[in-house]
């Protein structure tokens, strides 16, 4: 009687959360997915049909991959009760290192010059990640203090390695990272091979949960799932394929920082949900002590997540200087709150322990979404700023309803 | 019979404060030890020593007859001694058989996490305690107190231990899921297991335990079979260190001296 009149007093929003939860699906991300899809929709209508064309879209991706790419890791430091303010200036460091390393220490233009270079940009990276990570592990300082010193610290770096000069030009094959594109045939067979791994490990998994006579997810759901993100994924490639190389029938297909930010997403999400490093950073977030009583090396946790977005920063850094094909002491500024903004947007809570890698990349599409279409819409960089900050703090109320609610 | 687990003459000392002098302790296979005594006794610090949460300044632990050195919580864990705190030290955002192998996951060939197979066992040890249990899809934050206390009990049980360390095992409990913990521990001495529980409730303590052990400003006071004893003499042995044939405990402060 009593399940009877629950399911009767329950509200709708409790009533297709329980049919979600039976085919395990995320509601959170469905509903990101939803606001992303009618903010496209709005600014491609109101801009007579811009936003969406190929030429835009392929642009917005590249503009999003470098905060889309610290937010993935920026979602475990903050999951693990921490925050990075430094990825900025680290970046805008990084790369005038990185530029000082090709042409004044490596010959210009050498065979071998580009990916020694971006090899030792993100040992550089890691290590200045990791000794922020180890300040504040080792030391007890908050991780807000500590990269708030990094903020300041790595822009006065930058600016004493080069007198504040901007380093340029840099090497061709390097600046293909940040511009370059691989072509229509590549894309296609990229896309492939993604679909192809998403349907290994989806059958992997389901055979393997059925060995274990646990319940999976019907057949139909599982098929109606693999199509729509097929689907998505040659849209995807379509898309890219249609913008064409100026003067010319050969579409440019995935822009290389895109395919970076792929394949970083994809390291990122195996870290978080397979490893047990992830499943520390999230332990960790939800109760220090438990991690600590539980016998795991809490103190390396921090220091390697602080090593990894270190690392990431350095492939940003890649990727913002190849793009300019030059290093400005001014590159990342306000970065860091950026790839924050993606993150919380994205479902990561300040108090820890919560957030996905998934939600954050949606988070950064969504910012930049906004940003990209206020742009095409003429719209001033004053007000921009002003309509940016209140979707933040909206997207946080958001967060803070849904949470309470789910209780 | 012979103890598994012999604790002699430790010593603690946090800055000029001693927290334990001069406590010992045995624990025996199947049989339930009762720590008891006032807040800042000493009880848990001495025990912390046992899990490997602190380190000790002197005195000597041996597990089997053989001396060891505790100096970490995974040590313990090696030894068969799993704790399982007050505050369960449950990680809240994460599901049960991640918290039961939080820190021992188990992995694939390949190095990467085997969810299954920890699900599986999760299942498994799960039944052994609580059958009704089905929530493992969900953040333990989600779960009762009891529900949650059978989480940290088979997290040790999960891992073969020989000797699990109870910290207030009914504090925060109804009479139900109280009622519940006393059916898991007896259900763990039926296993074998040498089981200490740090307690305040006088009726849980002479419920459960096959001995009592009293400690009062660190120090040891009087350890016997709880039949030699009843609720009265204890409470005065917690309370003024006054051990049943009127006298006081070796280096205990009383209120005479005073």
């Amino acid at each position: 009687m009593a399940q009877i009149a629950d399911a009767r007093t329950a509200g709708v929003g409790e009533r297709i959360r329980t049919l979600a939860n039976s085919f395990q699906l995320d509601t959170r991300l469905l509903a990101m997915i939803g606001a992303v899809a009618v903010i496209w929709l709005f600014f491609d209508i109101s801009s007579g049909g811009i936003f969406l064309s190929p030429r835009n879209l392929w642009n917005l991706s590249v503009q999003a991959s470098v905060t889309a790419l610290l937010a993935t890791a920026m979602v475990l430091i903050i999951v693990s009760r921490n925050i990075d303010l430094s990825v900025g200036s680290l970046l805008a460091f990084l790369g005038i290192f990185g530029g000082y390393v090709q042409t004044e220490v490596l010959p210009l233009e050498g065979t071998h010059t580009w990916w020694i270079s971006i090899v030792v940009m993100i040992g550089a990276g890691a290590v200045a990640g990791a000794v922020h990570g180890w300040l504040i592990a080792r030391f007890a300082i908050p991780a807000f203090v500590v990269t708030l010193g990094g903020l300041m610290f790595w822009r006065g770096a930058g600016w004493l390695f080069t007198q504040g000069r901007t380093v340029t030009p840099l090497d061709t094959t390097y600046s293909f990272f940040g511009g370059g594109s691989i072509g229509e045939t590549l894309s296609w067979i990229v896309g492939a091979v993604g679909f192809v791994l998403l349907l290994a490990i989806t059958f992997w998994k389901r055979r393997r949960r059925k060995s274990l006579d646990f319940q999976v997810k019907p057949m139909a759901m599982e098929i109606a799932i693999l199509v729509a993100v097929g689907g998505l994924i040659a849209a995807f490639v379509w898309t890219m394929n249609s913008y064409n190389f100026p003067r010319s029938d050969a579409g440019r297909g995935i822009p290389v920082p895109v395919l970076i930010l792929i394949v970083v997403s994809c390291f990122m999400i195996y870290i978080t949900n397979m490893t047990s490093f992830g499943r520390y950073i999230y332990g960790y977030g939800g109760n220090p002590e438990a991690a600590e009583l539980a016998g795991v090396n809490t103190r390396l946790v921090v220091i390697l997540s602080f090593a990894l977005i270190g690392g990431l920063t350095a492939i940003g850094a890649v990727i913002s200087t190849a793009r300019l094909d030059a290093a400005p002491l001014s590159i990342g500024q306000l970065l860091e709150l950026q790839v924050i903004a993606a993150a919380v947007i994205g479902g990561t809570s300040l108090s820890g322990g919560v957030g996905t890698i998934l939600g954050a990349l949606i988070g950064a599409v969504l910012m930049m979404s906004l940003q990209n279409g206020m742009v095409l819409l003429g719209v001033q960089s004053a007000p921009q700023q002003m309509i940016m900050a209140c979707v933040l703090i909206f997207a946080v109320w958001f967060d803070v309803i849904y949470q309470r609610r789910r209780k | 019979m012979t103890p598994i687990v012999e604790m002699k003459n430790i010593y603690k000392r946090f800055g000029g404060i001693h927290a334990v002098e001069d406590m010992s302790l045995d624990l025996f296979p199947g049989k339930v030890v009762g720590l008891v005594g006032h807040n800042g006794a000493g009880k848990s610090t001495f025990i912390k020593m046992l899990s490997g949460a602190y380190t000790l300044d002197s005195g000597q632990i041996r597990v089997d007859g053989k001396d060891v050195h505790i100096g970490n919580p995974i040590v313990a864990k090696e030894l068969g001694i799993e704790t399982i705190y007050q505050t369960l030290a449950l990680a809240d955002n994460l599901d049960t058989s991640a918290n039961i192998f939080f820190g021992r996951e188990i992995k694939t060939a390949w190095g990467a996490l085997d969810e299954p197979a920890m699900e599986h066992a999760a299942i498994e040890v799960m039944k052994r305690l609580n059958p009704q249990f089905v929530k493992f899809h969900d953040p333990v934050s989600n779960l009762s107190g009891g529900q949650r206390q059978s989480v940290a009990i088979a997290r040790a049980l999960q891992f073969n231990a020989r000797i699990i360390i109870m910290d207030e095992p009914t504090a925060a409990l109804g009479p139900h899921e109280t009622q519940m913990v006393t059916d898991l521990i007896r259900a763990l001495k039926r296993e074998g297991i040498a089981i200490v529980m740090i307690s305040h409730d006088l009726h849980d303590v002479f419920d459960l335990s096959d001995r009592i052990s009293v400690m009062k400003n660190g120090r040891h006071v009087w350890t016997g079979p709880v039949e030699d004893t009843n609720k009265d003499e204890v409470l005065q042995m917690v309370i003024l260190g006054k051990l049943p044939d009127g006298s006081y405990a070796p280096g205990i402060i009383t209120s005479e001296d005073a």
